[in-house]
């Protein structure tokens, strides 16, 4: 780690780390996103909800540029990137550019999405060593401490498919972690996971916020969302339709939709515990 | 009637033949899986271009006979000045013919491989090209296998097309020595039997390569998914 400078700290503290500027997106004639506007803190823990076919993933997707907006901007530390107007002109960065800006965006999939013709720690380097270019020795030892950091030093050299489905999802966070991201995106990290293997994957989870790791984290797990957010973000039919204080929005919801849909997870919740 | 010592006399002449079926296979397959494998990746490149290339050479060796293209190659491009061996007409006949048919396994296989790699790969930052080495064809590739397994055991037998371009292969050696000793039969059962001493080991070998991958894919399912 290097020492900040004052200036840093200065520009830290007022540049954030992702900005979104009316985005909108559409797949084909159905928009997605509307008019989405949205700024994360260095260090903010930013927890958005909402009704499947929100458009909650797509937003996280155009975050790293895994989908192309049709309007509005992405800043990223305060530049405008991918594709962005200037001086009345389109802009498109070049691939280098934009390999660049995802290489500091770590991405967590509900799928894993693991390589499975590499082992764990192979998963965890291959970026480090092939896209950031780091010595091999050194890419083993940094990806060791971070597959150690998630509790599965042991299983370094295991496959994906010799995994259960946390230890995936745990080696796929440290996959993104090796990069040294300055903010990571959760897409419903645990949505694919056995009930009883969850609560280790949000332990790794709490533990990266309350290191300070910038998060944007699209989640199910309202429990987590009400301990862990520094701001929720209630979306519906793509566009943002509350956003507050965990308590504020998880106490007293001022949009009816928001009422609605916390009421229709309260009803999901207790109709399964009733049920097991 | 059937004469050990003549059958035997046969034998060089068609061991030679064997010997180049075997050279004009290998070096075809090599040549056809390489570009097979380019074109498979070009089809579905993002490059306008690559694939304004790929897809009509693919569309078109496969839409028609190996036996005019080898005729085409052999006796059609002389007339524009290029003439070219026996040898090197079989090979390059064979290549193509086999390359559009390799392009469209490994395209398919490419094509197998879960949209979600591209999108874990990109998202850590790494380009297309360095996924599509690292990720993507070591995964698409195993698909493959049986595929160009099979294409691997054919091409023995395809190869007999050359002898038309009168390349000194198996087929042609019998054909000749036929009809030099009008001996048909004691011939052609000899060129059958070396074209299966070929095919058959190939066979086996293929088979083995798929069995070996079989099991091993079959351990990946059945590994304990436990903590
Ligand atoms: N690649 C795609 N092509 C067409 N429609 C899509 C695609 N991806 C998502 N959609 C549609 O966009 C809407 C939002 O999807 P998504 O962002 O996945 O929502 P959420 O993650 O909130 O469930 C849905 O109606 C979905 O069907
Ligand atoms: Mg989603």
């Amino acid at each position: 780690m290097s020492l900040i400078t004052p200036v840093e700290i200065a520009a830290a503290t007022t540049v954030p780390v992702l900005r979104l500027e009316l985005i909108n997106k559409f797949f084909s004639r159905h928009q997605v996103l509307r008019d989405v506007t949205l700024e994360v803190e260095r260090g903010e823990v930013v927890c958005i909800i909402g009704p499947s076919g929100a458009g909650k993933s797509t937003l996280l997707r155009c975050i790293n540029h895994l989908e192309n907006v049709d309007s509005g901007t992405v800043f990223f530390e305060g530049a405008p990137v991918y594709r962005y107007q200037r001086d009345g002109k389109t802009v498109i960065d070049p691939d280098r550019r934009i390999e660049k800006i995802r290489s500091q965006i770590g991405m967590v999939f509900q799928s894993f999405n693991l390589f499975p013709h590499l082992t764990a720690l192979g998963n965890v380097i291959e970026a480090p060593i092939n896209v950031r270019r780091d010595p091999p020795e050194e890419a083993r030892r940094q990806g060791t401490a971070v597959l150690t950091k998630v509790g599965l030093a042991a299983k370094a050299n295991s496959y994906p498919h010799q995994l259960s489905g946390g230890q995936q999802q745990r080696v796929a966070i440290a996959r993104a972690l090796a990069m040294n991201p300055k903010l990571m995106l959760f897409d419903e990290a645990t949505s694919a996971l056995d009930p009883e293997l969850v609560g280790d994957v949000l332990r790794v989870m709490r533990q990266l916020a309350s290191e300070g790791m910038t998060m944007v984290v699209v989640t199910h797990e309202m429990g987590f969302a009400r301990d862990v957010a520094d701001r929720v973000i209630f979306m519906a039919d793509g566009a943002i339709i509350e956003e507050g204080d965990p308590r504020q929005l998880f106490t007293a919801p001022v949009n009816p939709r928001t009422r609605q849909f916390l009421q229709s997870v309260l009803d999901r919740n207790g109709n399964t515990e009733g049920a097991g | 009637m059937f004469s050990i010592d003549e059958m035997i006399s046969f034998l060089p002449p068609l061991l030679g033949g064997a010997y180049i079926t075997i050279t004009v296979s290998l070096l075809s397959f090599a040549l056809a899986a390489m570009i097979g494998l380019m074109m498979g990746i070009a089809r579905i490149s993002r490059s306008l271009l690559l694939r304004a290339i790929a897809t009509p050479y693919v569309q078109f060796i496969r839409g028609t006979p190996l036996l005019l293209q080898l005729f085409f190659i052999y006796y059609v491009l002389p007339y524009s000045g290029i003439v070219l061996s026996p040898f090197v007409s079989g090979v390059m006949g064979l290549t193509l013919n086999y390359s559009a048919y390799m392009a469209e396994v490994f395209r398919g296989g490419i094509l197998a491989i879960p949209k979600g790699q591209w999108e874990a790969g990109l998202s850590v930052g790494m380009s297309r090209k360095l996924l599509m080495r690292r990720i993507i064809l070591p995964q698409a590739l195993r698909i493959v296998v049986p595929a160009i397994g099979n294409f691997f055991v054919s091409i023995f037998k395809d190869s007999a097309l050359v002898s038309v371009i009168t390349m000194r292969d198996l087929m042609f050696s019998g054909q000749i020595l036929a009809a030099a000793t009008f001996k048909h039969f004691e011939i052609f059962a000899m060129v059958a039997a070396i074209y299966f001493l070929i095919s058959y080991p190939t066979a086996k070998l293929v088979e083995y390569i798929e069995a070996r991958l079989d099991i091993s894919r079959a351990q990946a399912a059945a590994a304990p998914a436990h903590t």
